[in-house]
């Protein structure tokens, strides 16, 4: 079982009370009709995947119900820190090297 | 390479089974290939096997950073059935289903296949709905599914509680007679055995690391753990990790990878005649020969390389089980395990060209490629051969997620794959 922090209750609580929300930071462009096909492409359908650090979103939903960013690493499912929605995406490198 | 019949096994058993030869070499890497397969799992395995039989392609590597058959093809529940919704999706279902009729007699290697039957639950009016038209999809389809009532689906699988008073009250179900299980460690051997007999190198315990690009961006080989290796062409075919391969390519795919879960029990003595599959409980079970309780569970809901999985949805698994076969109350488990899926957004498979010339991919299989291994392996085969789909897989391409043309078996089912 996951212990996930959620930055608006400051708690941290068991995965059964978070439901997770795909991949981070994927920005919706501000003037969709403009999109060529390839971009809505990326934009809907192609993801990082990535093996080791991900940044990704998590809602509360047995909670406050508010959706954070995370980073976690996939490989061992640990969870370098989380951050409230909006706010800019941690340096990864001083994340990893500050990790317990 | 001895020929398995029975007339070799009164022969060996005379001679103390002394003198059975190896299934296929220790190979160590040549520097160029016609083709190499990356990922030594049924897909690939199979892949090379149809390359070397139906296309006359020989000169082929299978590389695996495990052993053969130790990634998903070892740790999946092995069911196997074709009842889906889309034409296209029951034409390369069904095309499987047909070839795992007589794989064993094709490969000359016993892989156990049992047609005893898929039985799917109905456990809420939804559910009713939408198998009925699911088995009257398939009948259209020319796939073999069939409706019974609670009673009929008692008769079928004793153990299964119907009583109305369950948590999850049956309400009949899905019958797919035809599908059934198979030994999932032997179709890997099989394969193996069987390319190898005709040439193709698997080489085990060889990590691909990269897929290097000529300047033209056409494909030049893979660099391994053992050293760069050339190669005309490059098939992936590496499941939960087909992501990172092919980044290192350059080439970005619509993928995520889950952990997903599966159990067994102790093993008893045969008590469970078919396999039970629940979607609306997530859970499926089915009993294998050496007697233990299979049972499938949901993939994790965050993504994850791990091949763990997080025990909240082995409890959930378990409570749904012992609640439809409450015989099983009692039961012990014996040990859980996790594989790593790639899902699709449309939960379909992708078996297609990529944008670079000379790369294959075979992926995106999500919680159900075992069943499709025959159909796959084939079809794909015939992609790297022709440089062209196989019109059974030409609608499941890497296209279909520009131009939208999906095959959206996740709304249409919502369920297990």
């Amino acid at each position: 079982m996951l212990l996930i922090h959620c930055p608006y209750c400051d708690d941290t609580l068991p995965e059964l009370e978070f439901a997770y929300a795909g991949q981070a930071h994927v920005v919706r462009a501000p003037l969709p009709a403009t999109q060529s096909d390839a971009e809505w492409e990326e934009f809907l359908f192609i993801r990082d995947n990535a093996r080791g650090p991900h940044f990704e979103r998590w809602r509360h939903i047995h909670g406050c119900g508010r959706f954070f960013n995370a980073v976690r690493d996939t490989v061992s499912d640990r969870f370098y820190t989380t951050y409230k929605a909006g706010a800019p995406r941690p340096d990864l490198a001083s994340l990893i090297g500050e990790a317990p | 390479m001895t020929h398995f019949s029975a007339l070799s096994l009164v022969k060996n058993a005379l001679s103390g089974h002394k003198n059975w030869t190896e299934q296929w070499p220790e190979v160590e890497p040549k520097a160029e290939y016609d083709v190499i397969i990356v990922g030594a799992g049924g897909h690939g395995l199979g892949a090379a096997h149809y390359l070397a039989k139906e296309h006359g392609i020989t000169n082929i590597a299978v590389i695996d950073k495990g052993w053969l058959g130790g990634g998903n093809t070892g740790r999946n529940t092995t069911i196997i059935r074709s009842n889906y919704l889309y034409d296209e999706s029951a034409r390369l279902y069904d095309h499987a289903v047909d070839l795992w009729q007589d794989l064993s007699q094709d490969l000359n290697y016993n892989v156990m296949y049992s047609n005893r039957g898929v039985l799917m639950l109905a456990h809420n009016v939804h559910d009713v709905q939408s198998f009925k038209r699911h088995v009257h999809a398939n009948r259209l389809n020319g796939v073999d599914n069939r409706w019974l009532t609670k009673e009929e689906c008692k008769d079928y699988c004793p153990p299964l509680s119907i009583s109305p008073d369950a948590r999850y009250p049956v309400l009949g179900g899905a019958l797919q007679k035809r599908a059934g299980t198979a030994r999932h460690d032997a179709v890997a051997w099989g394969y193996a055995r069987s390319a190898a007999a005709r040439g193709v190198d698997i080489i085990q315990n060889c990590a691909v690391t990269a897929i290097r690009r000529h300047p033209d961006g056409s494909v030049a080989g893979v660099e391994t753990a053992k050293g760069f290796i050339k190669a005309k062409k490059v098939a992936v075919s590496a499941a939960g990790h087909t992501s990172v391969v092919m980044q290192t390519a350059d080439v970005r795919l619509p993928l995520e990878s889950y952990p997903l879960q599966a159990l067994v029990s102790e093993p008893v003595k045969p008590v469970f005649p078919c396999v039970v599959m629940s979607n609306a409980v997530h859970a499926y079970i089915s009993q294998s020969d050496k007697g233990e309780l299979v049972i499938g569970s949901g993939t994790d809901q965050y993504t994850s390389y791990s091949q763990r999985g997080g025990l909240p949805l082995i409890e959930h698994t378990v409570a749904a089980i012992c609640e439809i076969f409450p015989m099983f109350n009692r039961m012990r488990m014996l040990r859980k395990w996790g594989g790593i899926v790639d899902v699709t957004p449309d939960r379909s498979a992708i078996i297609s060209k990529t944008p670079v010339e000379g790369l294959y991919v075979n992926c995106g299989w999500g919680t159900g490629g075992f069943k499709a291994t025959p159909g796959a392996a084939h079809t794909f085969a015939w992609t790297i051969a022709k440089n062209a789909p196989h019109p059974i897989n030409a609608p499941f391409t890497l296209e279909r997620f520009r131009t939208g043309r999906l095959i959206d078996e996740a709304a249409a089912a919502a369920v297990a794959h």
